[in-house]
C-alpha cells in the first residue's frame, strides 16, 4: 500500500488551514485489527480522490454510543459534551465516519447538545464520488461474475434510512448482487448493537450472528459486504465458525472500492 | 312503543358505559410523564392517514394484510347501516334510509358482499390461530386471556355477520310476501339465495328478523363495551397512536435534560441549572416513570406479534419479546389504575413494572436494532421503554452486567470502550 499521509486537525490548525472534511475514525476503526483495514481503505479513497481531510488523532474519543444504548446517559453526555467542545473549537462543519454507530450518534444526538455538523457515512461519500464521476471502479481486482450479498447495519439502515448508498458501490462492479430475504428495512441485526458487542449474549438457543451468517451463506456468496466494523466482527466470526473463511470473504464496501481500483 | 323505549335505554346505557371506560383509560394514559409530540402536524396527519387509515404497514404480510383490510373495511362500512338501525330503533321505522332509492339498494347490496367477506376472513383467522397454530401467536405472553380475547372477538364478528345476513334474508322474504311494515327496500344479492330455506310463515319470519335485528344491534353495543378491555381497542387507538408516533430517525434516542443539567454543572462549576428542573428518577422503574406516549402505545398494542417475530433476540431463543414488553406495560398500568380506583391516588402496592413484570435479563438481550418499531403496524415503540428501564437499572441501581460496567470504565478512563491507550489511536496508519 502507498504510504498514507494523514494529517490531524492539530496539523491543519498549526498550518493555519482548514480541511474540507473531518474523518471520524471511531474506536473500532482505531483499535480493532480488522477494522483498521477499513479505516485505511477510507483514508486511501479520500487521498486518491484528493480530498483535504483530517482526523482528530489522539484527541478523538468515543462518541458515547455504547454507553447511551446501555442506558448510561451520564457517561454518554460527558463524552458528547467533551467531544462537542473539541469539534466546535476546531470549527468542524462536515464529518464522515466509517461506523454507523458513530454516524448515528453524531448526526442525531449531538445537535441537541450543541454539536451541529453535517454528518455522513463513508458509503454516502463513496456514492457521491461515484455519481460525480470522481471514483471509477476500474483497473483493480475484478469482481466479475462474483456473487455478493450485502448486510444492512441497523444503525445505517433502519435507524437512518440509508439503504442504497452502500449498494451503489456493488452495483458498479461486474458482480451479481443477491439480496438476502431479510434485507433493507427488514434486515436482520448482526447481534452487536445496543452494547451487545461488549457483553456475552443472554441465554438463548443460538447466537444472533450465527443466524445472520447462515442466512448469508445460504446464498453461496463469494463476498459478504458490510459497512460497519461491528457487523464485520460478527459476520466474520459467523463465517469462521461455519469454516467458510477460505471461500467467503467479508469485506467493507470501502475495501471493495479500493480493491476494485487496485489501490491496495 | 315499548320496543323503542327499550332500545333507547340500552343505547344510552351502552354509550354511557363506553364513555366511562374511555375516561378511565385516558386517565391511566395521562399518568405518564409529559412529552411534546405536537410538532409537525402535517407530517403527523399524513402518518395517521397512511398507517392507521391506509394500513400501509399491514401489507408487508400480504395474506394477513388483505384479510385484515377486508374485516376493517367491512366493519367500518357495515356500520353505516348501524346508523340506520339506530334511527329505526328510536323511531320504530323500517329501513328509513331507503328513500335514497338506487343508492340505497347499491349500498345494502355491497354490504352483503362485505359481510360474507368478513365472515370468511374471521374463519380463516380462527383457523390460523387455533388449527395451524401460527408461531407468531404463541409465546410466554400469549397464554390465557390474550388467546381467548382474540378468539372471542373473531367469534363475535362471525355471530354478528351471521345475524346481519339472516336479518337481510328474512327481511327480503317478508318484503316479497308483502308483509305489513316490510315495504320494499334494499337489494339482497347474497341473501336472496337463502329465501327457499326460510319458513313461509309470516310471523315466524318476523320473529327471526326481529331477533337478528336485536342481536345485531345489542351485539354491537356489547362489542363497544368489550373493546376497552381488549386488544381490540386498537381499532380506536390506532389513530391517535400513529398521530403521536415518533417522527425522528429511529436511531435517535432522546437526550435526558435532567442529565444534561448535572453534566453541565460538573464540567462547568459556574453553571446553575434552571430552577424548574426536577431531577426525579433517572430512567423508568414503573409505568408512571414512562411517558404518556409509551402508555398510549401499550393500550394500542394489537398483540399481533409482528415485533416479536422480527426481533433478533427473540428468534434466537432469548427471553426478550417486544410484544411482552408492551403487554406487561399495559397490564401493570391497568393494575396501577385499579389501585387508584380502589385505594386512592397515592396508594403504593410495592410492585413495579421493572422486576415484577419485566426482568433485567429481557432488557439486556435487546440489540436496539429497531426491527420491532419497523414491524409494528401501528407504530408502537417498544424500544424506548426498554431503554428507559435500562437507564433505571444502570443509573439508579448500578445493576448492569459486569462486562458492560467494564465497558463504561474503559470509556471513562481510556475514552474508548476497550482498554486501549488513547495514544495508540493513530496506530492504524502504520499497521
Ligand atoms: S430493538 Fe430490541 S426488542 Fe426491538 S427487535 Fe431489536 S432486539 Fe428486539
Ligand atoms: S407492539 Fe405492534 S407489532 Fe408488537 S404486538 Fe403490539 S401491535 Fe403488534
Amino acid at each position: 500500500m502507498n504510504e498514507l499521509h494523514i494529517k490531524t486537525m492539530a496539523d491543519y490548525m498549526a498550518a493555519g488551514e482548514e480541511p474540507e472534511i473531518l474523518f471520524w475514525v471511531g474506536c473500532a476503526g482505531s483499535f480493532d485489527e480488522r477494522a483498521q483495514k477499513i479505516t485505511k481503505a477510507v483514508a486511501t479513497i479520500l487521498n486518491n480522490i484528493g480530498i483535504k481531510f483530517a482526523i482528530l488523532g489522539t484527541e478523538e474519543s468515543c462518541t458515547g454510543d455504547p454507553a447511551k444504548r446501555a442506558g448510561n446517559e451520564f457517561l454518554f453526555q460527558m463524552m458528547a459534551m467533551t467531544n462537542i467542545e473539541l469539534l466546535n473549537a476546531y470549527n468542524i462543519k462536515k464529518i464522515v465516519t466509517a461506523c454507523p454507530h458513530c454516524f448515528n450518534t453524531l448526526k442525531n444526538e449531538y445537535p441537541g447538545l450543541g454539536g451541529n455538523y453535517e454528518v455522513i457515512h463513508h458509503s454516502q461519500l463513496i456514492q457521491q464520488f461515484i455519481n460525480e464521476g470522481r471514483l471509477k471502479i476500474e483497473n483493480g481486482e475484478t469482481f466479475k461474475g462474483k456473487k455478493i450479498t450485502y448486510h444492512d447495519p441497523c444503525y445505517l439502515g433502519r435507524a437512518n434510512g440509508v439503504y442504497e448508498a452502500p449498494r451503489a458501490v456493488i452495483e458498479q462492479l461486474d458482480a451479481e448482487l443477491t439480496e438476502m430475504k431479510r434485507c433493507r428495512s427488514n434486515g436482520l441485526c448482526c447481534g452487536a448493537g445496543g452494547a451487545q458487542m461488549f457483553k456475552e449474549p443472554e441465554k438463548g438457543n443460538k447466537d444472533i450472528n450465527i443466524e445472520r451468517t447462515e442466512e448469508a451463506l445460504a446464498l453461496k456468496p463469494d463476498v459478504i459486504a458490510v459497512s460497519c466494523p461491528f457487523c464485520m466482527t460478527m459476520i466474520r466470526d459467523g463465517v469462521k465458525l461455519a469454516e467458510k473463511e477460505e471461500i467467503v470473504q467479508v469485506l467493507d464496501i470501502a475495501e471493495i472500492a479500493t480493491k476494485a481500483n487496485g489501490w491496495t | 312503543m315499548l320496543e323503542q323505549l327499550l332500545f333507547v335505554l340500552i343505547a344510552i346505557a351502552a354509550i354511557w358505559l363506553f364513555a366511562r371506560n374511555v375516561k378511565t383509560i385516558r386517565r391511566n394514559i395521562l399518568l405518564g410523564k409529559d412529552i411534546d409530540r405536537s410538532d409537525n402536524p402535517s407530517e403527523r396527519w399524513r402518518t395517521m392517514a397512511m398507517v392507521a387509515l391506509g394500513q400501509s404497514k399491514m401489507m408487508t404480510r400480504p395474506i394477513a394484510g388483505f384479510f385484515h383490510i377486508l374485516i376493517y373495511a367491512g366493519f367500518i362500512i357495515i356500520n353505516i347501516e348501524v346508523l340506520e338501525i339506530i334511527i329505526d330503533g328510536i323511531f320504530g321505522t323500517h329501513r328509513i334510509l331507503s328513500f335514497a332509492g338506487g343508492l340505497y339498494n347499491f349500498l345494502i347490496g355491497s354490504f352483503e358482499f362485505l359481510a360474507v367477506g368478513v365472515l370468511l376472513a374471521c374463519i380463516i383467522f380462527l383457523i390460523r390461530r387455533n388449527i395451524i397454530h401460527l408461531k407468531r401467536f404463541s409465546g410466554v405472553e400469549m397464554k390465557g386471556w390474550p388467546v381467548s380475547d382474540a378468539n372471542y372477538i373473531l367469534i363475535a364478528e362471525i355471530l354478528l355477520m351471521t345475524a346481519f345476513l339472516l336479518m337481510n334474508a328474512t327481511d327480503n322474504k317478508l318484503q316479497q310476501l308483502e308483509a305489513a311494515h316490510y315495504h320494499t327496500a334494499g337489494s339482497f344479492p347474497v341473501t336472496s339465495a337463502l329465501a327457499s330455506l326460510l319458513p313461509n310463515n309470516e310471523s315466524t319470519l318476523v320473529l327471526i328478523e326481529r331477533t337478528c335485528w336485536w342481536f345485531h344491534i345489542v351485539g354491537i353495543f356489547a362489542f363497544l363495551n368489550y373493546i376497552p378491555y381488549s386488544k381490540h381497542f386498537h381499532i380506536v387507538l390506532a389513530f391517535p397512536n400513529t398521530w403521536y408516533s415518533n417522527l425522528n430517525n429511529k436511531g435517535k434516542f432522546n437526550n435526558m435534560t435532567s442529565v444534561t443539567n448535572e453534566v453541565k454543572a460538573m464540567l462547568d462549576p459556574s453553571f446553575t441549572p434552571p430552577a424548574d428542573a426536577t431531577p426525579g428518577r433517572f430512567g423508568a422503574k414503573d409505568v408512571t416513570d414512562l411517558t404518556w406516549v409509551n402508555l398510549l402505545n401499550a393500550y394500542s398494542c394489537t398483540e399481533c406479534g409482528r415485533c416479536t417475530s422480527n426481533c433478533p433476540a427473540n428468534m434466537t431463543g432469548k427471553l426478550l419479546s417486544p410484544r411482552k414488553i408492551m403487554m406487561d406495560t399495559r397490564d401493570r398500568l391497568e393494575e396501577v389504575g385499579n389501585n387508584i380506583d380502589k385505594h386512592g391516588k397515592d396508594y403504593q402496592d410495592g410492585k413495579a413494572l421493572l422486576g415484577d413484570y419485566i426482568t433485567p435479563e429481557e432488557l439486556w438481550a435487546c440489540t436496539t436494532c429497531n426491527a420491532c418499531t419497523e414491524a409494528c403496524p401501528v407504530n408502537i415503540d417498544p424500544l424506548s421503554i426498554i431503554v428507559e428501564l435500562r437507564r433505571y437499572l444502570v443509573m439508579e441501581e448500578s445493576n448492569a452486567p459486569s462486562s458492560i460496567n467494564n465497558m463504561f470504565g474503559n470509556i471513562e478512563n481510556n475514552q474508548a470502550p476497550w482498554k486501549y491507550s488513547p495514544a495508540d489511536r493513530t496506530n492504524w496508519i502504520n499497521n
